[in-house]
């Protein structure tokens, strides 16, 4: 049963991004709530999936890199439906919408699904700091999205040539703003995940620790260059898509190391 | 009945063509010169369109007679250009024409309230009836909904409003910003009211005459900056407007480059309507600096009006689907009167009549 509302999550988010390339092709792009009611749809959806699957584990749903997927697509969506109406409404969801997609959609294709012979006793340390990290993610996804939109925007602008999106994409000054801001969530978000990660009361693979305080000090150096002003909006946010797929990188060599080292 | 519209526009006519035609009537005098029950004259600078509802058919130069100055009425001076448009095809034109289809900028918004205020006009002067008081309600609406539903309007032509649309789309809120007019023509002022009227408070004004400068802040409410100051305040706008007669490149890559390093994070907006150029183009690949000159502007319109034409086939389906539910429901209208009328006086109220 979870598969399924897995799947119909996946294709409420699949609605959204067809409506979007539809509008987009006929060169119109206009803000209508499609897209948000889609991704709302979606995300109850993922919430059912977790909390079923949870209530099936005993614990929070993070136990393999097929939960964890669909855990940072749950957390995209969570921060899209938070601070999306900061933005504008369907925007923001129009590029929401792609990422959690290739993110279900990968994680239902994948023979990632892999079930733990055993149920896994719980520790709530890990637990806290593994799904504190995750929605970290969101809002380094959120970020690298914005940083999409910020700069799809710049180029328009420098070359001259306005689509309709133009019209409909927020000012380049409040997308660097989102940008910050949702930088400097995830990076708070991030921090309290690897500070809780010293508490779990089992060492954790030398890899991981030193792979996530790499990807914490990228975040704390982006920051800190955007604070002294050392870099320019545009370099920002390329970086954010460069971090955000840094963490995904990432994630995917802890998960990996976790099913193949799993902790007691 | 007839209903019909009989006008002429820049579709057909030149500019001495409609000046002959326009300001000499009006709706009032139509009805009682053409002999027509209900009538409506539309003038704007590119159209005189007369809508009228008449019980027999009244002739293209009748309603062109009327249009004529009272001292030249030679009919053969005016037949070529007239359109005539009746029944279905008129309760078209008028629904395009109100979505600012037929305008010559497609999907400029003037002529809506140029229509509202005609009908408000003829309203007053007790020429519209029933008739033309449905066909035009339902045309303000159908002009609405092409509006929402469409992206006709979609998009700057104007230098003016070109300027204001993409400061909008760098700033978003424009009272934050900083202007700097340099050079103080007429383009300038009006693309400076224009940036002003969107909440721009922050304007300064530098030209080589000073009391130019001076007189031009006055008019848009900014102030005047010696001629000297200007590059340095670079360091400090954020939309930078020009339009000197200088010969040569006023503002390089070399000069801004040192000054874009103190203002990083905040983009530099530049707006260069000059004939020769005052800002070399190679400052536009410097980070953060958007410039536009007439070119760009120019290709910007013609983006925008592009967008506007793509959008032509969904207003016009919009606008078909009205033209059948509008003919539909006079024509039921019209035979439900017709029935009560025989039994009743409601005759003597067309307007509520028309309201059933």
């Amino acid at each position: 049963v979870d598969r399924y509302l897995l799947i119909a999550s996946t294709l409420c988010f699949l609605a959204a991004v067809v409506h979007t390339v539809i509008e987009l092709r006929t060169g119109v792009f206009r803000p209508m709530r499609f897209n948000f009611f889609a991704i709302g749809l979606g995300f109850i959806f993922q919430t059912a999936f977790l909390s079923i699957r949870g209530h099936e584990l005993g614990r929070c749903p993070i136990t393999n890199l097929f939960e964890v997927f669909v855990f940072i697509a749950w957390s995209v969506a969570l921060i899209y439906m938070l601070v999306g109406p900061a933005y504008r409404l369907s925007l923001m969801g129009a590029f929401t919408a792609p990422l959690v997609f290739l993110l279900q959609s990968f994680a239902l294709v994948a023979p990632i699904d892999t079930r733990h012979p055993a149920k896994v006793p719980a520790n709530s340390w890990l637990e806290f700091h593994a799904s504190i990290s995750l929605v970290a993610y969101g809002a380094f996804g959120l970020a690298c999205i914005a940083g999409v939109m910020y700069l799809l925007q710049e180029r328009q602008l420098k070359t001259h040539h306005l689509h309709s999106i133009f019209y409909h994409l927020p000012p380049l000054t409040n997308l660097f703003a989102a940008i910050t801001r949702l930088l400097w969530w995830g990076f708070a978000l991030y921090t309290v995940g690897i500070v809780s990660g010293f508490f779990t009361g089992h060492p954790l693979p030398r890899v991981q620790v030193v792979a996530a305080i790499a990807l914490w000090l990228l975040y704390a150096a982006i920051l800190q260059a955007r604070h002294l002003k050392w870099l320019a909006p545009k370099r920002v946010a390329a970086l954010c898509i460069i971090g955000f797929s840094a963490a995904l990188a990432l994630l995917w060599g802890i998960t990996f190391t976790a099913e193949l080292h799993p902790v007691p | 009945m007839n209903l019909f519209c009989i006008g002429l526009s820049h579709h057909t006519a030149n500019v001495a063509a409609l000046e002959q035609f326009a300001g000499n009537a009006t709706a009032g005098s139509i009805v009682s010169q053409a002999g027509c029950t209900e009538a409506l004259l539309l003038t704007t600078c590119n159209r005189v369109e007369v809508y009228a509802v008449a019980d027999k058919r009244i002739s293209t130069d009748e309603i062109a007679r009327c249009l004529m100055p009272k001292a030249n009425r030679n009919p053969h001076n005016y037949a070529p250009p007239f359109y005539r448009y009746e029944d279905n095809k008129c309760v078209q034109h008028l629904f395009r024409v109100a979505s600012g289809l037929d305008s010559m900028v497609v999907g400029e918004s003037e002529i809506f309230g140029q229509a509202k205020k005609a009908y408000e006009s003829a309203r007053t002067s007790g020429a519209v009836g029933p008739y033309l008081h449905r066909l035009f309600q339902r045309a303000f609406r159908v002009a609405k909904q092409v509006r929402t539903h469409t992206e006709i309007a979609r998009g700057a032509v104007s230098v003016g409003s070109i300027a204001v649309e993409l400061a909008q789309r760098i700033f978003g809120n424009l009272s934050e910003c900083k202007v700097l007019v340099l050079g103080a023509g007429e383009t300038s002022e009006r693309t400076a009211r224009a940036l002003v009227s969107r909440g721009v408070t922050d304007l300064r004004v530098s030209n080589r005459s000073l009391d130019r400068a001076c007189e031009l802040a006055q008019a848009v409410g900014g102030r005047s900056v010696p001629f000297e100051d200007w590059a340095t305040l670079c360091r400090e706008i954020d939309i930078l407007l020009t339009s000197t007669a200088s010969e040569t490149p006023l503002l390089t890559p070399d000069i801004l480059a040192p000054m874009l390093h103190e203002r990083l994070d905040r983009p530099l907006f530049i707006i260069d309507i000059a004939v020769p150029r005052d800002v070399d183009p190679g400052v536009n690949e410097l980070e953060g600096v958007y410039l536009y000159d007439i070119d760009s502007i120019r290709s910007v319109a013609e983006q925008s009006l592009a967008l506007r034409r793509q959008q032509v086939a969904a207003a016009e389906a919009i606008i078909a689907d009205h033209v059948a539910q509008f003919v539909d429901s006079i024509s039921r209208g019209l035979s439900r009167i017709s029935q009560t009328t025989e039994h009743s006086s409601l005759g003597e109220n067309p307007l509520r009549a028309s309201e059933l």
